[in-house]
């Protein structure tokens, strides 16, 4: 029986954001909405975390950074897109050094859209991602799920 | 004239002078590593049968003939001029040098041939503290010995510049086991200072082997300091000839406080001089430029166990006394001090320097308390501390030939290019200062040994073995930080480097587990039979906490399925060489560094205020302390 | 015999239960310091449980294992002080160093993953270990001093109650509390708050399985300190609950109310307190023993 849906972890990475969604994101850890009603503790560290929010776009510096931490975190695990800009690059998709969404580089699986995105928003969001957790989880347990063998630099 | 037991004490101390003739005359290595190690086999089966046939509550005394002593006579006439050659091309000290030979030899010399110096009835003692410092010498410093050859070949190799004269070199490490042994099972205080100045020779050659400048001078160091310690036992053989009517030391030691104090006090100023201990530590510090052998073996293993040696021999006399209370606070600003500089110390060889300053200094403390239960633990530190030490100055030794560098910053992640040495350098770490290995069932029994006492000791122990903790685990986590796999340098070392370092940590290990054995059957008895110190409790715990730390690393070992491996966290930076990361322009290098704490555990204030500390407390211990 | 079982069953199903709801406890109340209402109690056995069910991920094939023979010595530590009764003469100098064996281990798992973060949090670790343990030795001490033996079932069957002949230790002791549970201001190797100076300092490299036990061990730990704290106070044992459980909201309070120390700092404070506080309650005692004769 898995834990996930009592205690999600979460890393927080700002890919090439203006701060605007991550402001937001530190806001559900506030007494005003406080997220750790629900077991979601901010980790900074991949290794020890279950969900990873990505606020911003991707950009060329940052690509090889997103696909790094992603590989550091272990299965089960799911991304989730906060904010516009994450999830398709929003006004400055077709900037010079903008490559896009963060589905460009990693798969995934729940996406807030918002400029910001609203601290109800983002909490809605990891609720869903508790589910998607979860599926992986049992695909885990029985095999289908491919897990990384190899981390990717 | 001598039965057969007497005849092989005396063999196991003449033995020793065949090897050293015969290395000074042999150059070729297959001859001289032959020699060593049929010599040393004999010295060890030598020792162990005097072991097993002395052993037991009491104590056998043997006697020569009284014309031996003109020997020694013409012993001590020689040192004294050997000592004044020695000195006589140095700008310096060849002024100082016979000031200090000149007045203690001459005094001692002179009450010899003037039949002075009462006659003894034994010249020869054994009991089961002789015993136990006999197989020290023997197999720890035998297996250093089988160490010794391999590790010069390949030091001059390396040193081309430095004069080949290894023949001098082994050759006083077999002049060094005849006086060792000496010391141990004489019992005419004569006898003893004819061999305790044979050992400051010994150490005189070794240190200044190389003859670079640095090298002669730290000789020299040594020399006069040790000198002054020779001086105080010639003080004490002429205050003990005139006031005490016996030169024995069964004797004085039997006449406790009232009739033999002064000599004692002398004997252990001799004692804690030799020991290294605060005022006299730089001489220990400089003789680290010698060859890693003489380390190994002077300087931490047996020599400087001779000093702690005369002090637990004389402990007795000065129990209970206003100088005991000297001598422990000496042996706990040794241990605290000495403890906390080695947190500053990066080089590997002056770490262990400090640390065997600092284990000395709780003997030291002990042999001060002089309660049994002290001294039950002092002797354990003995043992403990001679083997483990020498496992690390071996390996030290062996990790600066093979890597070029004996710093521990250097010595990062040697797990991965040394796996053997490095987990013999693990085992020796551990067996300084983790439960349930013997230094710390030592520890344990000395704090139980201080309980009652003035607190301000206990202190200075707890608060010293915590530094030590400090850098021995930092020591040892920086050999198993590996950052990325590397080729394994270990080829090239002989067989026989690798039997001393495998025997060195088999005997650590197994010495360990069998304390509880040792202490009853070698230690306990000397105290009286109903003196036991750990009770079925502690033996039960301890073996727990034994069998858990000898049989999990096995886990080690066993390669664990379900593991991934990933890269180590660096903020996403990572690049495919595990050493560097993607800066903000361009790829960078990152390393590693230990923490040193200069500012609290530097050298220069807390030599500063040791050597004042110490000073006050030496001076008070022979003069004030006479007459509290 | 089998009321010594029942014992050990006990101990090895109260032990991490106590740990895991002391540490829930700590994150709901400092979640009501905070302003916030905080995760249910038991969170902190969600969270292990959770992170049993991860993948294993690991740097290289030893810093796990070093973490188990963590938890197993922290589990023999709890085992010395709880079931002295089981073993003949229990020494409490046994339970302190057993304390920094296990420590070591925790030290050499931090080490050998070989990152940036976790090399300084291990070096960090050494030095609060170097910080805190005089104390706990003096502790030790102070208890001989004041029972007449090191013996545990001895030092908890006194007649008297101990924190009225150790007062100082006492303090010195809590003192040495919040350096022992990492708790502000002293978190300096690995904090239980995230995003901290060296991301997650010692346990950077630990993941899922391996986390969890490092989880499980530091209940323990925490279990067997709070025990000690219970012994100043075992002659009346409901006030010994009461202020073991007043103890560890102390250490909460302080955790909230201060800010990182710096290394020096760290030291300085703790020598300084374990001198004044330990060295002269044990002075006191001597002076005392030698007055009264």
């Amino acid at each position: 029986m898995a834990f996930f849906k009592k205690s999600p972890w979460i890393i927080h990475y700002d890919g090439s954001s203006c701060n605007g969604c991550d402001i937001e994101v530190l806001a559900c850890l506030t007494p005003l909405y406080d997220v750790e009603r629900f077991g979601v503790v901010n980790t900074g560290n991949p290794k020890h975390a279950d969900i990873f929010l990505i606020t911003g776009a991707v950009n060329s510096q940052n690509v090889d950074v997103i696909k790094n931490i992603y590989s550091q975190i272990p299965e089960p695990k799911a991304v989730i897109a906060i904010g516009i800009c994450a999830v398709s690059g929003n006004i400055f998709r077709d900037c010079y050094n903008i490559i896009g969404g963060i589905d460009k580089v990693i798969p995934v699986d729940v996406y807030v859209p918002g400029c910001a995105a609203r601290p109800e928003a983002i909490i809605d969001g990891v609720v869903q991602a508790l589910g998607v957790l979860e599926k992986k989880y049992s695909d885990l347990k029985s095999g289908k799920l491919n897990e990384n063998k190899q981390a990717l630099v | 004239m001598l039965d057969g037991n007497s005849f092989l004490v005396v063999f196991l101390i003449l033995f020793p002078l065949l090897p050293a003739l015969l290395l000074l005359m042999l150059r070729a290595e297959k001859a001289v590593k032959i020699v060593v190690n049929i010599s040393i086999a004999v010295m060890s089966m030598a020792a162990i049968t005097v072991a097993v046939i002395f052993v037991g509550g009491i104590t056998d005394f043997i006697s020569l003939s009284h014309h031996l002593d003109m020997l020694i006579t013409l012993g001590d006439i020689i040192i004294a001029l050997v000592f004044m050659y020695l000195a006589r091309n140095h700008r310096s000290m060849r002024y100082w040098i016979p000031l200090l030979v000149i007045p203690q030899y001459s005094a001692v010399i002179f009450f010899e041939l003037t039949g002075k110096i009462p006659e003894s009835s034994s010249t020869f003692f054994i009991d089961n503290l002789s015993i136990i410092m006999v197989l020290i010498i023997a197999i720890v410093g035998g297996l250093i010995s089988i160490y010794t050859p391999g590790y010069m070949k390949k030091y001059h190799e390396e040193h081309p510049e430095i004069k080949d004269r290894r023949h001098i070199f082994i050759s006083a490490v077999f002049l060094f086991f005849f006086a060792m042994f000496g010391i141990v099972l004489s019992n005419q205080l004569t006898w003893i200072y004819f061999f305790w100045e044979i050992t400051t020779l010994c150490s005189f050659i070794m240190i200044g082997y190389s003859q670079k400048e640095e090298a002669v001078r730290n000789s020299f160091r040594a020399l006069w300091m040790l000198l002054l310690g020779g001086a105080g036992f010639a003080a004490a053989i002429i205050y003990a000839s005139l006031y005490c009517d016996t030169v024995e030391v069964t004797k004085l030691t039997a006449a406790g406080k009232t009739a033999a104090l002064i000599p004692a006090v002398l004997i252990c100023f001799a004692g804690f001089n030799k020991a290294a201990q605060f005022p006299f530590s730089s001489w220990l510090l400089g003789a680290m430029v010698a060859p890693t052998p003489s380390s190994a073996l002077l300087h931490s293993s047996t020599m400087v166990k001779a000093g702690v040696y005369i002090c637990i021999r004389f402990s007795p006399a000065i129990h209970n006394t206003a100088c005991g209370t000297f001598l422990a606070f000496i042996g706990a600003i040794s241990f605290f001090a000495a403890s906390a500089m080695a947190i500053s110390q990066s080089d590997g060889k002056r770490v262990l320097a400090y640390s065997t300053i600092a284990n000395l200094g709780l003997i030291v403390l002990c042999a001060g308390v002089g309660s049994y239960l002290a001294l039950w633990s002092a002797i354990l530190l003995i043992i403990f501390h001679a083997l483990a030490k020498a496992l690390m100055f071996c390996s030290v030794g062996i990790v600066e030939q093979q890597c070029g560098s004996r710093n521990i910053e250097d010595m990062h992640g040697l797990i991965s290019r040394m796996p053997f040495v490095s987990i013999m350098m693990i085992v020796g770490i551990s067996g300084m200062f983790l439960a349930p290995f013997g230094m710390l069932i030592s520890k344990w029994s000395v704090l139980e040994a201080l309980a009652n006492n003035n607190p301000i000791l206990p202190i200075a122990v707890i608060l010293g073995s915590s530094l030590t903790l400090f850098f021995w685990s930092k020591w040892m986590g920086t050999l198993v930080a590996v950052n990325e796999d590397k080729t394994d340098i270990e080829k090239g070392i002989g067989k026989s480097i690798w039997f001393p370092l495998f025997s060195l940590s088999a005997l650590t290990i197994i010495v360990c587990a069998f304390f509880p054995l040792i202490g009853a059957v070698l230690i306990e008895p000397m105290y009286g039979p109903d003196f036991t110190v750990m009770g079925r409790g502690h033996i039960i715990m301890v073996t727990i906490m034994m069998s858990m730390v000898m049989f999990l690393p096995v886990g080690f070992l066993i390669n664990w399925r379900n593991l991934i491996h990933v890269t180590p966290y660096l903020g996403g930076t990572n690049v495919s060489d595990p050493n560097r990361f993607k800066g903000s322009l361009k790829e960078e290098e990152w390393t590693l560094r230990n923490y040193y704490f200069e500012n609290y555990f530097g050298e220069k204030k807390l030599l500063k205020i040791s050597n004042i500390a110490a000073i006050l407390i030496t001076l008070a211990f022979l003069t004030i302390g006479w007459f509290l | 015999m089998t009321l010594n079982i029942i014992f050990v069953i006990l101990y090895f199903i109260f032990a991490p239960l106590l740990g895991g709801l002391f540490a829930g406890l700590d994150r709901v109340v400092s979640a009501r310091m905070q302003g916030r209402v905080g995760p249910p109690v038991f969170q902190p056995f969600y969270d292990v449980f959770k992170l049993l069910g991860k993948q294993n991920f690991t740097v290289n094939r030893f810093h796990s294992y070093y973490l188990v023979c963590y938890l197993l010595f922290a589990v023999l530590n709890g085992a010395q002080l709880y079931l002295a009764c089981l073993f003949n003469a229990d020494d409490i100098l046994f339970v302190i160093f057993t304390l920094t064996l296990a420590d070591i281990f925790l030290v050499m798992a931090a080490y050998s993953a070989g990152s940036p973060y976790s090399f300084i949090g291990a070096e960090r670790e050494l030095f609060q270990m170097l910080v805190a343990e005089p104390l706990l030795l003096i502790t030790a001490f102070g208890f001989y001093m004041a029972t007449k033996s090191f013996d545990v079932v001895k030092i908890y069957s006194a007649d008297h109650m101990l924190f009225l002949s150790l007062p100082g230790i006492f303090i010195g002791f809590v003192f040495v509390l919040t350096i022992k549970f990492r708790k502000s201001p002293f978190d300096l190797a690995t904090s239980h708050h995230a995003h901290q100076e060296l991301v997650k300092g010692l346990t950077t490299e630990f993941s899922g399985p391996t986390l969890a036990l490092f989880e499980i061990a530091h209940w323990f730990e925490v279990v067997m300190l709070l025990g000690i704290v219970f012994l100043f106070f075992a002659s009346s044992p409901l006030l010994g609950l009461i202020i073991t459980v007043l103890t560890y909201f102390a250490t909460i309070l302080i955790d909230n109310t201060y800010a990182r120390f710096k290394l020096h700092l760290t030291f300085e404070v703790a020598w300084i307190a374990t001198l004044i506080l330990g060295g002269g309650n044990l002075m006191v005692l001597y002076f005392l023993k030698l007055v009264n004769g």
